[in-house]
């Protein structure tokens, strides 16, 4: 299953779904609608897709989690979560998928030697220390935590519909952190990022050091958690 | 005498606000015998202000009211912390029920599709 998660995105959404379609015309296309106030719901039911709409916005997190529900009581046996807004290429899909082989979640990297995409600066020094805690944490490779361009197997779709955090990067970094303190198996392949239309808001040095905070804050909170998933999904 | 009169006035006015939320149904009592407890013990201090002195001595506080204002600010902290607790489980809870309401919308919609399609015949049909 493919999910969506999607916050008034009604500009870009349509030609995403019809080009995961074309690539895999056999999986399922989820959009998760978080709480749009748009017609993104609307452009994802005429684009084919299963639509969930969120009654209001719960962040990214909040709708992967409701995605991981959809595929768990739909016994989907993979989730590969794509974003809404055309940056990630669905070409790299099967990549993505054909890794859950082997591992239990597969993140999608843009640092690779063929890649394109290049951040420089401080917001550079934050990514790379965030990617040394999880790779030794997981005792190889995550080049690319904050990546949203990734799969997940079966066990992590059972641990994410329990557990999955909804503050801004916990849904990145802190979901990571969990999936290895359960011990799951986490590899990563390369993907293409195409550069979001829309211009990115420029990040300076005080912007990356609120990041770095935050993204560490979001990975501390996971840490602290107890292992076990307390507040389970009764069904 | 007048500061405690102030602080009695004051303590009864907080016990009958409260007194009258809980019985209103405004309130719940978890939180109610809380501040119940609060005004309670201002009006006890205010009318027998002496047993502040005294525990006062016993601690060794040489200031009577920098006990007062201490142990204040210590549970009013700590009522805090407490509100915020709630409200983040509250977060949580109603993030996990906009999350159940979604996939059951999903549900229904995908059992029942809009009326064009499955109204066609005019015959009220209940099968699903």
């Amino acid at each position: 299953m493919i999910a969506i998660p999607a916050w008034n995105e009604q500009g870009s959404l349509g030609a995403v779904v019809a080009d995961v379609h074309e690539h895999h015309p056999e999986a399922g296309v989820l959009v998760v609608n978080d709480g749009s106030t748009d017609a993104t719901a609307q452009v994802a039911a005429d684009a084919g897709a299963h639509v969930v709409s969120l009654p209001f916005n719960v962040g990214v997190g909040g709708a992967m989690r409701t995605a991981f529900l959809f595929a768990k009581r739909n016994g989907y046996k993979a989730l590969v979560q794509v974003d809404a807004d055309g940056q990630h290429d669905p070409a790299d899909l099967s990549r993505l998928i054909d890794g859950l082989d082997s591992a239990d979640i597969v993140v999608g990297t843009r640092f690779h030697e063929n890649s394109m995409y290049f951040v420089g600066g401080p917001r550079r020094w934050a990514m790379v220390l965030l990617s040394k805690a999880l790779s030794a944490m997981n005792k190889r490779p995550i080049t690319d935590p904050t990546s949203g361009f990734r799969s997940a197997g079966p066990h992590a779709i059972e641990l994410f519909s329990v557990n999955y955090p909804a503050e801004y990067l916990g849904d990145t970094v802190g979901s990571l952190s969990i999936a290895i303190r359960q011990g799951l198996v986490i590899e990563e392949a390369p993907v293409t990022m195409y550069y979001r239309a829309i211009g990115r808001p420029s990040k300076n040095a005080l912007w990356s050091a609120l990041y770095l905070g935050r993204a560490s804050l979001a990975l501390i909170a996971t840490l602290l958690q107890r292992t076990s998933p307390t507040k389970g999904d009764t069904n | 005498m007048t500061p405690n009169v102030l602080a009695a006035i004051t303590a009864l006015i907080t016990f009958i606000f409260v007194g009258d939320l809980l019985r209103r149904g405004l309130l719940k009592e978890k939180y109610a015998v809380l501040w119940l407890f609060f005004a309670g013990t201002a009006l006890f201090l205010a009318v027998f202000p002496s047993v502040l002195t005294e525990v006062s001595a016993l601690i060794g506080v040489a200031a009577p009211v920098n006990l007062l204002f201490f142990v204040t600010i210590v549970l009013l902290v700590l009522v805090a912390v407490q509100l915020s607790y709630e409200l983040s489980r509250h977060e949580a809870r109603i993030r996990r029920l906009a999350e159940e309401v979604a996939l059951i919308e999903q549900r229904t919609r995908s059992l029942d599709p809009p009326a064009k399609e499955s109204r066609s015949d005019d015959d009220g049909h209940h099968d699903s």
